[in-house]
């Protein structure tokens, strides 16, 4: 890592670490906007890594983003980091200013991250387009996901200029590489768990049969941040991303799933407990993995473009840098 | 908990330039050779074949001198990964030159250094595992068949005597690198095991093909009957045998070999999926969408324990991960194209897919046990994460 990211992940870690524990989350998922910790985001510009220097941002790349978002996953971090730091890449991308404040982008205006906090939302339109909205001029259904973030329903007046930006692209990513890092602290929760609880007069992760449940997991969560991370390098080269992004999508979305499927039988009847902070994560797993395309709309998608191509390109594009 | 480290890596420049030269090469070579043929992976066996291979410098390639060109190991990489990806029959050479060759360079000495490694860079010269006995299979500590200390006709050596099995090619090859217990176990159960370069040719050894489910004969028993075994052919040190094979099989546990073996079949799937009619595509698009995601992914972790390796590391833990990844994912492909796409294996007159699929169907469940079954290679991970 380059001495700027390393750093921008320390922040980060130490940021969430900081800021959030039983009361906020508790707090925030009842409704209460955790504003201290995203005054403190705000003030070390993490909102802002993908915005260029000159407008104000850190002028990072999706690798950068990707230490950040996955931080925000490993903490459930309960605010619309992900939404702000995507939206404000689109923005900037896109010739616009990029306002202060939290952002968000949807492709479904019946569930808009986080509407009742953002400034503007950018939703997508036809054509790898968006359009901005400002919050002023919408009307705001309060819904939640079950990770009980924000999910809100908006009407708007009008219909809003489109500039060029695929939000359902850029919301997948983001997604992926939030669900990267809470996968990976859901395996480092199970792994710390299974050499604490004892039973049969051992710990738990002495039996083979946990241990098997864990190797999987392990593989889960290698393979799943190598393709968030893949997809964000592929930003960055400024490829054709849809190949990468649609892997992302579809492999940490199946090992979410996977994830909270084994951590939950790992913890047995204590992780299933309102007191116990695993379903922190794991609830949010289950949400993210719908939102913005789940493995389906993306499996299916890729494997149209596949089709197309035809079997003789399949490894050419493998291995096409 | 120790972090898994796998950074995303790119394949340098001078590996990427090699890749258009095997491409022709293979395009050239394989014209004539069937899909089918294709879907035997690494189990496809063609001497002629490995000897052009080696007339290209691609055997070998990361020797150092004077024994090779000292290549790199991502250069390596490339070639392997398209020979796999061509379902080039590599099984002549695959053993000596993925892992014999490595060890004999490892722990072995100059003598079996020149008598082996011209031969298999030349792709001429063919070795087979001995590890697994009847009675040791995934417990490898409790093998029986011993060597003993003995002079035979004034020249000093050992006396082998015992029994391997699951030796592929055993009976086209011409030594085996065999594990043999030379004195006690000890406590931790790995002591007194001692690696030896075997001639099998050798008066008393006799190699017997044990016919597996295919029908194919592939793997064999190799019985010792007092086998008089010459003393610099012992590799390594007496009774550091464990340590020894545990460093042999990292060499094969992360390679593009653990996640390319069913790659004829995935390019069948696909071309299958691009045929159909559009109304008929149901869970296709779907289906190939998701290997493909997971190819992906266990390529670009396969490269990045490979740029490990090539600086030297030794990345055992991301190694049996990526292996386990890797097995998985090549036996959901006829999984997928049995349930979604609804083939079905053919042995004869069918098409290349239902022909590759037969095969491929067949030989997967060998996947999860070669080079360390699942229940082993979850094991050795378990430990990687501290549970152990």
């Amino acid at each position: 890592m380059t001495d700027t990211r390393n750093m921008i992940a320390e922040t980060a870690e130490r940021l969430f670490a900081a800021h959030l524990d039983s009361a906020v989350m508790d707090a925030a998922e009842a409704g209460t906007w955790p504003a201290a910790l995203w005054d403190e985001i705000a003030a070390n510009g993490l909102d802002r890594v993908l915005v260029p220097a000159e407008q104000d941002g850190i002028g990072g790349d999706w690798e950068d983003a990707f230490v950040i978002l996955a931080a925000a996953g490993r903490h459930a971090a309960p605010v619309p980091l992900a939404e702000t730091i995507g939206a404000g890449w689109l923005l900037a991308r896109a010739g616009l200013d990029v306002p202060a404040g939290p952002l968000s982008l949807a492709d479904d205006r019946a569930r808009v991250p986080w509407a009742r906090q953002a400034v503007q939302v950018l939703l997508s339109a036809d054509e790898g387009c968006f359009t901005v909205h400002d919050i002023a001029a919408m009307g705001i259904t309060p819904d939640r996901n079950v990770g009980r973030d924000p999910r809100d329903g908006i009407t708007l007046s009008e219909d809003g200029t489109a500039h060029a930006g695929d939000v359902g692209m850029i919301g997948a990513l983001v997604r992926s590489c939030q669900m990267a890092g809470a996968i990976a602290e859901v395996l480092a929760l199970c792994v710390t768990y299974a050499g604490e609880r004892v039973q049969f007069g051992r710990p738990i992760g002495k039996f083979q049969a946990i241990q098997q449940q864990l190797a999987v997991l392990a593989g889960e969560t290698a393979a799943a941040e190598m393709a968030a991370r893949n997809a964000c390098r592929a930003l960055d080269r400024g490829d054709d991303v849809m190949f990468a992004v649609a892997s992302a999508k579809i492999r940490t979305g199946e090992a979410a799933g996977k994830a909270a499927a084994i951590s939950h039988q790992v913890f047995g009847a204590i992780g299933f407990t309102d007191e116990h902070h695993l379903h922190y994560l794991t609830r949010r797993l289950w949400s993210w993995r719908a939102e913005f395309g789940a493995e389906r709309v993306w499996a299916e998608r890729l494997g149209r473009a596949l089709a197309a191509q035809g079997a003789d390109q399949l490894w050419p594009a493998l291995t096409a840098r | 908990m120790p972090p898994l480290i796998f950074e995303p890596c790119d394949l340098p420049d001078e590996a990427e330039a090699l890749r258009g030269e095997v491409r022709a090469f293979l395009a050239e070579e394989l014209a004539d050779y069937p899909v089918s043929k294709r879907a035997h992976s690494w189990i496809g066996f063609d001497g002629e074949f490995s000897r052009n291979l080696g007339a290209r410098g691609w055997l070998g390639m990361t020797w150092p001198a004077p024994w090779g060109p000292g290549r790199s190991a991502l250069e390596r990489y490339v070639v392997i990964e398209e020979l796999l990806a061509a379902g080039a029959p590599v099984a002549a050479h695959w053993i000596a030159e993925r892992q014999s060759g490595p060890l004999l360079l490892r722990f072995g000495n100059d003598e079996q250094r020149a008598l082996c490694l011209p031969g298999i860079i030349a792709g001429e010269t063919y070795f087979c595992i001995g590890m697994s006995e009847p009675d040791s299979g995934s417990d490898l500590a409790s093998i029986r068949s011993k060597a003993v200390r003995a002079e035979v006709k004034g020249e000093a050596g050992w006396v082998v005597t015992g029994r391997k099995v699951w030796s592929t090619y055993a009976q086209n090859s011409h030594y085996m690198i065999a594990l043999l217990r030379t004195g006690d176990a000890g406590e931790s159960r790995h002591d007194g095991t001692t690696q030896f370069l075997i001639d099998l040719s050798l008066p008393g050894l006799e190699v017997r093909p044990i016919r597996n489910l295919l029908g194919d004969e592939e793997f064999n028993e190799v019985t010792f009957d007092e086998v008089f075994v010459p003393e610099a052919m012992m590799i390594g040190a007496e009774g550091e045998g464990w340590r020894q094979v545990t460093a042999e099989l990292a060499f094969e546990r992360s390679g593009p070999d653990r996640f390319l073996s069913a790659y004829a079949l995935l390019a069948e799937l696909v071309r299958f999926v691009s045929a159909l009619p559009s109304d008929a595509t149901a869970g296709a698009h779907d289906a190939i969408g998701r290997l493909y995601a997971h190819l992906t992914s266990l390529r670009a972790l396969s490269i990045s324990v490979a740029t490990r390796l090539d600086a030297g590391e030794e990345p055992a833990l991301e190694a049996s991960v990526v292996k386990d990844l890797g097995v998985t994912f090549e036996q959901s492909i006829p999984e997928i194209a049995q349930q979604i796409l609804g083939i079905a294996p053919r042995l004869d007159g069918g098409s290349d897919f239902e022909a590759s699929l037969a095969y491929v169907q067949q030989a997967c469940v060998s996947f999860s046990l070669r080079g360390g079954t699942t229940e082993i290679m979850r094991g050795v991970i378990a430990r990687g994460l501290g549970l152990r």
